[in-house]
């Protein structure tokens, strides 16, 4: 297999095998941990294999375009570094497979949490082997996210959820920081290849966009790792099955920090600004996480604070600014966790056993397991930083580097003292973590008898710490050559000398070292057993200081903020929704006008005054006034007004040279005024005569002058602005070339029309389409309609017509109603074919005079809805069946099929053709292709307003059907 | 005629921005209508205003002073689209109707008063 295709397997195939592993079914506890193993070996395999290609500082690259507009490729890059952490992830995921096999029990969907672990296989994979920024944070956000799944694994658990959440919560948002980091690395850089990255040290340093891009890409890094004060999330994420808890907080989820930092080491390190950003984020948490670890009575929030203060002594080290110091950063990394991981599946071996994990009722397991208890003290040892150990070697180097860092600040004093105190403390805590559990009194009323555990559990941590042992004996023949091609991958060329010795003579650190372990031990002695009996809770001096409690308060604070922002600005209520949307348009218009000199009176060409047309005006205002004051409580003539201003409109169009619009207009009225007379009937009856409650009269004056100001101003604004423009001259636009070429290039002497279907046939189709949509969404919405109870009545006049018929000898109940309207019924009917035939006029004409496939449409289902308003929808439907949808379909086809006809031509969509026909009788007709699509928007429209119409016509018999069903067997039962 | 246009177009502007600041549907939606009266005529106005002479062309390929076409144009697919939206607004407030029982925009009466105090004008 070439390398790239090794590369790319090895990056695959843990997603791969995730959904694999989803798609088993729940109780497969076994085939799923040996799809897992399977998988993990493999890609192990594959990284391994690769090896080879590494020396002498190479790279293995392997590059797929992914979005190449933006720069940004799928770039998988394996260094030294790279592989280090590759094999770390992969190696200990292996284990961890295998003991989770174990420790889950058969009840649990185990699958599931396969299938979980290996998309974190595959994103920590992803973040590690990404030869591009973007990439790198795209995995980096899917490692939150999948471990978000892994910790709520036990979903039924609220502890589970609360900490899977406050761990999205915390490292997504870093993550978002990380992205825009990200981001502003690119800008300053130019690319977001990581090897341009790599190259551009000197450019990002001197960049005045250094500081935020530094911060934003620590905050990335230090939430991940769990730095001060974003360190709360990790205790929390106890809750996850302990196999996933040894996985995410030794190896994988709190290293992608690490990783970062160390990847981006040579480019942003080196200032005050990362000295003192990461210095003290990494001492701070060191202290922290040590002091609150020796007060922690859970074995895994012991482990968990551990990981907190190591996590912090690596940062601290990368801080520092120096290249030895990022060598010890870099061994500590695989040094912790391989003791980590192995102290956190021994502590699941003691809760899978024992039934607990709290210090204070174990005691004396020894005797119980004492396999598992020599495996944990040893690992214990190491974490302590005993010789002979990996975890001395490091700490070796921390303390070695914390002393030659110190500078001649005086303040750098306290780095060596803090770092030694720190040590102490360490040696502290896994003392009595080992002393509490495995020795003293043998226990007593455990919930379940200790036991050694099955033979494959402890596979996992045997090779974990013989691993432990074995660096720390011969750590230049174990960890010497992959640390040396993670450090050369870091360094390149400048790569530091460093000494893996166990002995370096009796030196400072050494003595360093000896103190912290003997203070470690003599503070056990003096306070162990206060400590054990802490009447406090919580870590002496800290115990007040709740991250949690600050945690929960800003995320209900932030939702109280939300939901107050919501409710000010919030679309619930449409009025102050409205009323700000109308301000915010004054005030733009009015700042614009200020900005460019308002100046509304510009003399200019007048066109001259025609009484007649302001007379017509008046009665338009009129009309308008009069809609706006009935429209409350005076429905029915309101409607008729908006009917007359429209039709004031209309005329206004004819008489300003704009026929097309008025001969739309004044059908589209027409339908609109049917429409809202058609609605009326479900409408709530509203009464003039009911009181306003006096406190109320006040807020509502107050908000009508309000309105009314607002709307006033709306009206002046917009007239001064049409007559600011109309007295201007009007540019030299673009009207001359339609109306010089309608005729030479589309054939058309109406240049509306021209323009609608010909040179701007796209636009109509598109508007076509949005009212065939509409026609479609009133259907549906109307299908489900259920009208409130109180418009189910039959309306006032019914019942006055059947009182009469019912009064009356030889007339039965209806008959009036029938009656009603007779003569204009005989006219309705009779007219039908007459609008067909206008309707049919105005399509055939609309190329050259007014008209056109709009007007036609609207003109035919005007001929319709008349139909249905004469003799009722059940007669109307056992004559004639008009199916709207399928005229709606039609006329979408064929607009766009006359547009899509041009392609057989080889012209580009919607190329009209055009020529002269002579047709018997009717003369010269003009043949354009545009007419078909004409036709095309004609058939739509009947389709689209007939059926609007008809549904809400419809509501009425349904409502009557429904009242008739409902009255039958009210008869009966009278009968 | 400017003046007249514009004091039109600013009344119907006017009538319609207050209803549409109304609690109640269907004021709402007569709102709407007006507010396109006077934006259509508003766009339409731009083209500036000319008396008899139409964009239809007498005979064949002639250049003559005609009004702008395109305003008209925009126009034209404006009242396609005014007419769908208010097709769609009246059903969606019957709809809603059905639903909440009330014709108040929000769904709902105001907790605080029932009726809703509002007077007719005198």
């Amino acid at each position: 297999m070439s390398s790239n295709a090794l590369l790319a397997a090895a990056a695959i195939l843990p997603f791969a095998g995730s959904v694999l592993a989803g798609a088993l079914p729940s109780r497969a506890r076994t085939p799923a941990a040996v799809l897992a193993g399977l998988v993990t070996l493999a890609s192990l395999g594959c990284i391994l294999a690769l090896t080879p290609q590494l020396s002498g500082g190479n790279t293995v690259v392997h590059a797929v375009e992914w979005l190449p507009s933006l720069g940004v490729n799928l770039v998988l890059r394996l260094d030294g570094l790279a592989w280090l952490f590759c094999v770390l992830v992969l190696a200990i995921g292996a284990l961890v497979v295998l003991y989770a096999r174990y420790y889950m029990a058969a009840a649990d969907p185990v699958p599931r949490l396969y299938s979980y672990f290996l998309a974190f296989v595959g994103a920590m994979l992803g973040i590690v082997l990404s030869g591009n920024l973007i990439q790198l944070v795209l995995f980096w956000e899917l490692t939150s996210i999948v471990s978000f799944l892994l910790i709520g694994y036990w979903y039924d658990n609220a502890a589970a959820r609360d900490g899977a959440r406050m761990s999205l919560t915390i490292t997504a948002a870093g993550g978002l920081c990380l992205l825009v980091g990200t981001i502003l690395i690119g800008r300053i850089v130019g690319s977001y290849d990581l090897d341009a990255v790599l190259a551009s040290g000197d450019t990002i340093r001197n960049s005045p966009l250094y500081l935020p891009a530094l911060v934003l890409v620590l905050m990335g890094a230090l939430t991940k790792s769990a730095q001060f004060p974003f360190h709360i999330w990790l205790p929390r994420a106890m809750a996850a099955p302990t196999p996933i808890s040894a996985y995410l907080h030794s190896a994988t989820m709190v290293k992608a920090g690490i990783f970062l930092m160390i990847r981006l080491w040579p480019v942003l390190s080196g200032t005050e600004q990362w000295y003192w950003i990461v210095g003290s984020a990494g001492m701070a948490t060191l202290l922290v996480g040590s002091w609150s670890a020796i007060f922690q009575h859970d074995l895994k929030g012991l482990l968990a604070y551990s990981t907190i203060s190591h996590l912090g002594l690596i940062t601290l080290l990368l801080g520092l600014n120096s290249p030895l110091a990022v060598v010890a950063a870099i061994f500590h990394t695989v040094n912790h966790a391989t003791f980590k991981a192995s102290l956190f599946m021994a502590v699941g071996i003691i809760d899978h056993e024992t039934g607990t994990r709290d210090m204070r009722r174990l005691s004396g397991l020894w005797r119980a397991m004492p396999y598992t208890g020599t495996l944990a003290m040893v690992a214990a040892a190491a974490m302590a930083g005993v010789p002979l150990l990996n975890g001395f070697l490091s700490k070796e180097m921390f303390l070695s580097e914390a002393v030659d860092n110190m500078g001649d600040h005086p303040i750098h004093i306290a780095l060596p003292v803090l770092a030694t105190l720190a040590s102490a403390f360490t040696m502290l805590y896994s003392l009595r973590f080992i002393r509490q559990t495995f020795f003293g009194p043998p226990p007593h009323d455990l919930p379940e008898t200790p036991h050694e555990p099955v033979r494959w559990m402890r596979i996992p941590i045997e090779l974990l710490v013989l691993t432990c042992v074995a660096i720390g004996l011969v750590p230049n023949l174990t960890i010497g050559p992959a640390l040396g091609r993670a450090v050369a991958a870091v360094f390149g060329a400048d790569a530091p000398t460093y000494s893996l010795a166990i002995w370096h003579g009796f030196n400072l650190p050494l003595v360093l070292s000896m103190i912290a372990l003997g203070g470690g031990v003599l503070l056990y002695v003096l306070f162990g057993k206060r400590i054990d009996t802490n009447p406090r809770g919580g870590p002496w001096l800290m115990d007040r200081l709740d991250g949690g409690w600050l945690f929960e308060r800003s995320m209900t604070g932030l939702t109280r903020g939300a939901r107050a922002l919501e409710l000010w600005f919030g679309a619930e209520r449409l009025q102050p929704q409205l009323r700000i949307l109308f301000l915010a348009a004054l005030l733009a218009a009015l700042a614009a006008g200020v900005a460019r000199g308002l100046d509304l009176f510009a003399p200019g060409r007048l066109t001259p005054f025609d009484p007649a047309f302001a007379l017509m005006w008046i009665v338009g205002a009129a009309c308008a006034v009069g809609a706006a004051e009935r429209a409350k409580y005076h429905r029915l003539s309101a409607t008729i007004f908006v009917g007359g201003a429209g039709l004031v409109s209309s005329l206004t169009f004819l008489w300003l040279s704009a026929p097309d619009l008025a001969v739309t207009q004044i059908l589209v009225e027409i339908v609109t005024t049917v429409m809202l007379l058609l609605g009326l009937r479900w409408l709530p009856k509203r009464d003039a005569a009911i009181p306003a409650p006096p406190s109320e009269r006040a807020r509502a004056r107050r908000r009508r002058i309000i309105d009314l100001c607002i709307a006033a101003f709306a009206g002046l604004g917009l007239a001064g602005l049409a007559y600011a423009v109309m007295t201007r001259p009007a540019g030299d636009g673009i009207a001359r070339w339609f109306v010089e070429e309608a005729y030479p290039q589309a054939g058309g002497r109406n240049v509306v029309n021209v323009l609608l279907v010909d040179f701007r046939a796209f636009d109509t189709l598109g508007e076509i389409s949005v009212l065939g949509i509409v026609g479609l969404t009133v259907f549906a919405l109307l299908r489900r309609f259920r009208p409130a109870p109180d418009s189910l009545e039959r309306p006032k006049q019914q019942h006055s017509h059947d009182a009469y018929d019912r009064a009356r000898e030889g007339r039965k109940p209806g008959d009036t109603a029938a009656d009603a309207l007779l003569v204009p019924r005989v006219v309705m009917t009779w007219l039908f074919p007459f609008i067909i035939l206008l309707s049919l006029h105005l399509f055939l004409r609309g190329h050259d005079l007014p008209g056109g496939g709009f007007a036609a449409g609207i003109a035919l289902t005007i001929a319709f809805i008349l139909q249905y308003m004469a003799c009722g929808a059940q007669w109307v439907e056992e004559r004639l069946r008009i199916q709207p949808i399928a005229w709606i379909g039609l006329g979408l086809l064929i607009a766009a099929g006359a547009g899509a006809a041009s392609w057989l031509f080889g012209r580009p969509f919607l190329t009209a053709y055009f020529a002269y026909w002579e047709l018997p009788l009717l003369g010269k007709v003009p043949a354009a292709s545009a007419l078909v699509f004409d036709l095309g928007i004609m058939v739509l429209v009947v389709g689209a307003s007939a059926l609007m119409l008809v549904a809400l016509a419809h509501q009425s018999l349904r409502r009557t059907r429904s009242a008739e069903a409902e009255a039958e067997p009210a008869a009966e039962e009278t009968a | 005629m400017e003046i007249v246009l514009s004091a039109g177009i600013g009344i119907l502007a006017a009538s319609g921005v207050w209803l549409m600041l109304r609690p109640r549907t269907f004021q709402v939606a007569l709102g709407l209508s007006l507010l396109s009266y006077a934006v259509n005529l508003f766009i339409f106005a731009m083209g500036r205003l000319t008396v008899g002479a139409p964009p239809v062309l007498k005979t064949g390929p002639e250049t003559v002073s005609v009004d702008d076409p395109v305003p008209q144009a925009l126009v034209l697919t404006a009242l396609v689209i005014s007419f769908a939206l208010t097709a769609l607004f009246l059903v969606v407030l019957l709809a809603a109707r059905g639903v909440t029982g009330n014709d108040h925009v929000d769904g709902r009466e105001p907790h605080h008063a029932e009726p809703t105090p509002e007077k007719p004008h005198p």
